[in-house]
């Protein structure tokens, strides 16, 4: 099954926090019921200092950018799962960065919310906001379709199959890890 | 022999998952012996569990949820005011014991049970203790390493997992240690040592490995000061934190509970990823200037920084010790600018009024010198919050804080400029309306 991804890009660069991904303020909000994770997506990246641009048109709830592109160190801070769900929420389907705070990456993968890419070398000053990109799963490597360059990525591996199941919870009934529910 | 040798971390990985042997990258299944969750994760953890296990489905052990109200109490805000009660709704429907409520928001005291901040609650309740492993859903739950237990935040997801099943599935971590040679200056406070830490390893400079803390100025330090070491361990973006324990530990949680520990060491012969020592009397006090935890500075480096305000709370900086710290330098002084107190639990609230300096109170003093009165014990404005929290930076002001973040917004205002320091540092600070050296108070 070959999978790619096409999209714009929005370009961050190192250490962007989970209170910039999710301001503290909105996490009344509760994850698990969809009127809330619907508001949560409208609110993703909003604590994002005002020279990256703006992520979300005002009065959006889903984000024209479904590739964020990032340095070093994404999602760092607070254990809070609101981070990849208001990105998924918002449309998000892939973070590539050149490495993850560990919480975040491990929130991405148990609730399948978005695929976090890890690139070999830093990209965020390869990737210009607005360009188009194209990620293509089955080769590991990222294509700028502006500026025609090819970048590598390291494979996802175990990862990969928890997320295209849709989380944790997910995979361990696919793979009857635990029983299906009745 | 060395082939068997582990470190702290590695051998209370091993025992809770029945293993004699971890190595650094094992994927293992942990037993849990505590999952601690608020009002912030809670209502979304109880969300996943309901919907992965059904909505008849019960908790593994009604012994073992600790559930803490403490982010966003003393709020209008009704969501927030809402997520409270899907707590005490679970902890009624399960029988939960060890729940903190409050319902009586106009006045905290009228809440016997409520606590306030869950990583001091947790201390403070016995619920701390060396050998186990306990999961919460907040970072900063690697306070509880201090007690030579291996502490860590986790996600709503995961939580549900163990909610669920009291397992879950770690990869054991490379050990870090920093060891502190030499006596604590008098003017050097935990703070202090862990700014330095970040400083030099960076905020991604732990990632995925334990720290191990340990040497002769840590053999001296309380219980209080080495939370505040293995608190900011998520700091270095580390997995855990974690102290070995002794008869300073034993004697804190014999007070405290009852139940069985498990003290466990590290070999002699152990490996380490990474080992540093530092000489304590060569140490500066030091910052962590706006914004980020490994932006560090000699505080003297910052001395003609102007500030707005002084903030002492939250987890890593509003416990009772904390404040007698603070109180020393303020004792007798006037402050130059809002001075915000808010001690973490009910407690450390009440232990302001009761402990002492020179016959006056710690609430006195701080009165005294034109502090802001305490306010209710909870996260507060650590981390922004509602807009009606107490202390939050809702303009783009300066501000000294002994909390333990300082990316852009934390506080609020997402060009407010945060300084995290020690409680020595902020009194200081306080008192000059600069950044200021405690030392020119000593």
């Amino acid at each position: 099954m070959s999978k790619v991804i096409q999209g714009l890009v929005f370009v961050v660069d190192n250490n962007i926090d989970t209170d910039q991904i999710i301001p503290a303020e909105y996490l009344t909000l509760v994850p698990s019921k969809p009127d809330e994770y619907e508001k949560l997506g409208s609110y993703a990246m909003i604590g994002l200092p005002d020279r990256f641009g703006k992520f979300m048109t005002e009065g959006a709830t889903k984000t024209q950018y479904p590739i964020i592109i990032a340095g070093e160190n994404f999602g760092c801070g607070s254990s809070r799962e609101h981070a990849p769900i208001a990105l998924g929420a918002s449309g998000v389907e892939v973070v590539v960065a050149q490495s993850y705070a560990r919480i975040f990456f491990r929130n991405s993968t148990a609730t399948g919310e978005l695929y976090p890419w890890e690139s070999v070398e830093k990209l965020c000053d390869r990737f210009v906001t607005g360009q188009t990109a194209t990620l293509d799963f089955d080769n590991n490597q990222i294509t700028n379709d502006t500026t025609g360059e090819v970048f590598l990525l390291k494979p996802l591996g175990e990862v990969a199959p928890v997320i295209d199941a849709g989380g944790l919870f997910a995979y361990a009934r696919l793979t009857g890890m635990i029983p299906t529910k009745s | 022999m060395a082939i068997m040798a582990m470190t702290l971390t590695e051998k209370i990985l091993a025992r809770a998952s029945k293993q004699t042997k971890v190595l650094p990258g094992d994927n293992i299944w942990v037993n849990a012996d505590l999952l601690m969750t608020h009002d912030v994760c809670g209502p979304g953890t109880i969300g996943v569990f309901k919907k992965e296990f059904g909505s008849d489905a019960k908790v593994w052990d009604q012994e073992k949820v600790v559930l803490i109200p403490d982010h966003y109490i003393f709020t209008k805000d009704a969501r927030a005011n809402r997520n409270v009660d899907i707590l005490r709704e679970f902890a009624l429907e399960q029988n939960i014991k060890y729940f903190y409520d409050i319902t009586d928001l106009a006045n905290f005291k009228a809440n016997p049970d409520y606590k306030g901040v869950c990583h001091i609650a947790l201390a403070q309740e016995g619920h701390t203790r060396p050998g186990e492993v306990l999961f919460g859903t907040d970072s900063h739950t690697c306070n509880a390493g201090a007690f030579g237990e291996f502490a860590t935040g986790i996600g709503n997801t995961d939580a549900a997992f163990v909610m669920g099943t009291g397992k879950l599935l770690l990869k054991v971590p490379a050990t870090m240690r920093f060891t502190f040679d030499g006596e604590m200056p008098p003017y050097l406070l935990a703070k202090d040592l862990i700014l330095q830490v970040i400083g030099d390893i960076g905020v991604a400079g732990a990632n995925y490995r334990a720290l191990e803390i340990d040497g002769e100025a840590i053999a001296q330090m309380s219980m209080e000061e080495r939370m505040t070491l293995c608190n900011m361990a998520i700091e270095a973006g580390a997995k855990n934190g974690v102290i070995a324990p002794d008869q300073t530990t034993f004697d804190y949680v014999q007070a405290r509970t009852t139940k069985p520990f498990y003290p466990l060491y590290s070999d002699p012969d152990s490996e380490y990823y990474y080992h540093k020592h530092y000489d304590v009397s060569k140490l500066e006090p030091v910052v962590a200037k706006p914004h980020s935890p490994d932006n560090r500075a000699t505080v003297r480096e910052c001395s003609d920084v102007r500030i707005d305000r002084v903030y002492i709370g939250s987890c890593t900086g509003g416990k009772i010790t904390d404040f007698i710290n603070a109180a020393q330098l303020i004792k007798g002084n006037q402050v130059k600018v809002p001075t915000y107190l808010v001690p973490a639990t009910q407690k450390v609230y009440n232990d302001l009024f009761t402990e002492s300096i020179d016959g006056l109170s710690l609430a006195e003093i701080f009165l005294q010198a034109g502090c802001i009165e305490p306010a209710s014990p909870s996260c507060a404005a650590c981390l922004g919050g509602p807009q009606d929290t107490f202390g939050r930076l809702n303009e783009p002001e300066v501000c000294v804080s002994t909390t333990n973040r300082n990316f852009p917004g934390r506080m609020g205002n997402k060009q407010g400029q945060i300084y995290l320091a020690s409680p020595f540092t902020a009194a200081a600070s306080a008192l000059t309306g600069k950044i200021t050296d405690p030392r020119d108070f000593m």
